[in-house]
């Protein structure tokens, strides 16, 4: 099949999305905030417990974004930051006893330079074969962290049990004055929420930033952004350690939250998981990561719900309505009820 | 010694399994640009259909004739009703589309078929091929089947007119719509032609990792690294491709100590990533030369 494999202007793997486009209004930002502050006060501790791991996962979208939506780059990948974020806290705070707040800028850190790093041979690849290349990351990741070597910190196949964090002191006091008290788990959600919002200003600022630009330069047409002065090689690498830096701080919390660490919870299920929250949240859209994140959360518990032995085909089929009603996901719904918004003031 | 020729026969026999699924892919990365990563299960859900068609009584090869066909059928209808509608979305959701189809054979099987683990025939016997020990008749007639293949698909593709019509459909879509090739139902056929040489892989292989809805999941990542390894736009090259792999992984297997089989993966991954870093089009593939 000798084909001419010359393309005029390749096709974008993903369609551009304006730097404006790729955040909310205030408005709808404030209602956003709104919810997620309030919604914990009024529902069990499980539910507020699933409403952490929405913010975790959030965070996790959120960080593929900056890579897939921001600069082009895609990653199956997702999972092993993820792990190895998960993996820092948990020996932090278990062998060195540290405080967890305190562990999570260290599982940052370290992954910021594993991504890094990774993202150096990467830079040669792209396509599918940066997929294949993040995909054998993937795979390899739980197998690494069973080696016997690492089993005195890791726990080997057992992995490792994560203390619950209690409501600190002073806000139990200040709450006491009130005749109130909060849940452990409250009190987590309220913490995760207060990063997860953290990282998601940074992550805006970041996008509209110098860097942003250059990222997005690079999506859009790698030959011309060099032309222009971009160095693609530092930028490319730079979005692949700050992805897996905002993957780690997730995966940390998301340790600190199911109070356990092993290698089978971080398999390439979960960066398949994490794709498709951000294909659904919508590619490039930073709000969205919230919306995909839901739907990998809720949607296979929904499809289990209807019918148990089909739970997968379930899945499948609804995922096929969500891609065939909104091939762009949840921005889509978004960009539609903007514009029906605006006719309505119009008038 | 012995060991060594052994392992690198058992290499080629499984790595023809793995180019077969190479093959599937390849043909539908022509047609597409784009691996899809349901093709395993595709294949696998064809198995289990030859399989009930023996069940029912027919002889071995009156069930892979049927197969083949209601395979090709599958492909076809799955492109036109599934896949055609997304063909203006973006690529992304494509592969959460190929992901939904993944999710959906994989639970569909278990219902009908459940997850026990059954036997599945080999046409081919399993005495020792030619009263060699390394290497069984079965064995042989995957390599000889992969090789089969191969050269019917270079014969079609080089001397038929359809062929030629697919080849100018999948590398300049718009001039070969202007003269007059139907473009949408070549991809249509190649869909077809890909779950068609899927189902054979999926038959050749059941023998050996015995037939369960989760068969496919190992064979399809060997089946893309063979791929991406060959070069994504050579048949020849996925050919070539699946038997490295498949020597690779046995050696990896037997000679680095510490390497189980749980490990084997990782390291044919590592070392496929490390020659992709040499030669990112694959070993045999074209560089894909862009115009500013």
């Amino acid at each position: 099949m000798a084909a001419v494999q010359e393309v005029v202007t390749e096709a974008p793997a993903i369609d551009a999305v304006p730097k404006r486009a790729m955040t909310l209004s205030a408005g709808t930002t404030l209602i956003m905030l709104a919810l997620l502050l309030l919604v914990p006060l009024f529902v069990k501790n499980f539910i507020i417990f699933q409403l952490t791991m929405l913010l975790v996962y959030g965070l996790a979208v959120l960080a593929l974004n900056i890579l897939t939506g921001g600069s082009g780059q895609f990653s199956l990948g997702q999972s092993a930051f993820y792990a190895v974020g998960a993996y820092t806290s948990a020996i932090l705070i278990e062998n060195a006893g540290m405080n967890y707040a305190l562990t999570l800028p260290v599982a940052g850190f370290v992954c910021f330079l594993f991504g890094f790093l990774f993202g150096l041979p990467a830079l040669r690849l792209s396509g599918v074969y940066l997929a294949l290349a993040t995909f054998a990351l993937a795979t390899a990741m739980p197998q690494i962290l069973k080696l016997g070597y690492f089993e005195a910190w890791t726990g080997g196949v057992q992995g490792l049990v994560v203390t619950k964090p209690d409501t600190p002191d002073i806000v139990q006091t200040v709450l006491a004055w009130f005749h109130l008290k909060m849940s452990q788990d409250m009190w987590f959600y309220y913490f995760a929420l207060a990063v997860t919002i953290a990282i998601y200003i940074l992550s805006v600022n970041l996008l509209r930033s110098r860097s942003g630009r250059a990222f997005m330069a690079i999506r859009d047409n790698e030959i011309a952004a060099s032309a222009m002065g971009v160095d693609v090689a530092l930028y490319k690498t730079l979005a692949f350690g700050v992805s897996a830096a905002i993957t780690g701080i997730a995966g940390g919390l998301g340790a600190i939250a199911v109070q356990f660490v092993a290698p089978d919870g971080y398999t390439i299920t979960l960066a398949i998981s994490l794709f498709l929250g951000m294909v659904v949240g919508g590619v490039g859209w930073l709000p969205g990561s919230i919306v995909g994140s839901a739907f990998i959360i809720f949607v296979p518990n929904i499809a289990e719900g209807i019918s148990k032995g089909l739970s997968g085909a379930v899945f499948g089929v609804i995922l096929f309505i969500v891609i065939f009603l909104v091939p762009h996901g949840a921005r889509q719904v978004a960009m539609v009820a903007q514009h029906l918004l605006g006719r309505l003031k119009k008038r | 010694m012995d060991l060594f020729v052994n392992q690198i026969l058992a290499g080629i026999a499984t790595g023809a399994i793995y180019g077969c699924m190479a093959l599937a892919l390849v043909m539908i990365y022509q047609a597409i640009d784009n691996l899809n990563f349901a093709q395993g299960e595709m294949a696998m859900f064809s198995t289990f259909v030859s399989w009930q068609l023996m069940q029912w009584g027919l002889p071995y090869w009156g069930a892979f004739v049927i197969t083949l066909v209601l395979s090709f059928v599958g492909g076809v209808v799955i492109e036109r009703a599934l896949f055609k509608p997304l063909a203006k979305a973006p690529i992304l959701t494509n592969v959460a589309g190929f992901i939904a189809l993944f999710s959906i054979l994989n639970s569909s099987a278990g219902l009908i078929w459940d997850f026990t683990i059954k036997e599945y025939p080999t046409p081919f016997g399993s005495a020792p091929f030619l009263g060699s020990q390394l290497i069984s008749t079965h064995q042989a007639g995957m390599i000889g089947v992969t090789v089969l293949l191969l050269i019917a698909l270079y014969v079609f593709f080089r001397f038929t007119r359809i062929g030629l019509a697919m080849r100018a459909a999948a590398s300049v879509p718009e001039s070969a719509r202007l003269v007059g090739i139907n473009t949408s139902w070549m991809i249509a056929l190649g869909w077809g032609m890909a779950a068609a040489i899927g189902s054979i892989a999926g038959m050749l292989i059941a023998p050996v990792v015995f037939l369960e809805p989760n068969m496919m999941g190992g064979v399809l990542i060997y089946g893309f690294a063979a791929a991406v390894l060959g070069g994504l736009n050579s048949p020849f090259g996925a050919v070539i491709g699946g038997f490295l792999v498949g020597i690779f992984e046995n050696l990896a297997g037997t000679y680095i100590p510490g390497v189980g089989n749980e490990l084997k993966l990782p390291i044919a991954l590592a070392l496929i990533v490390t020659v992709l870093v040499v030669k990112p089009a694959g070993l045999f593939g074209r560089p894909i030369v862009k115009r500013v």
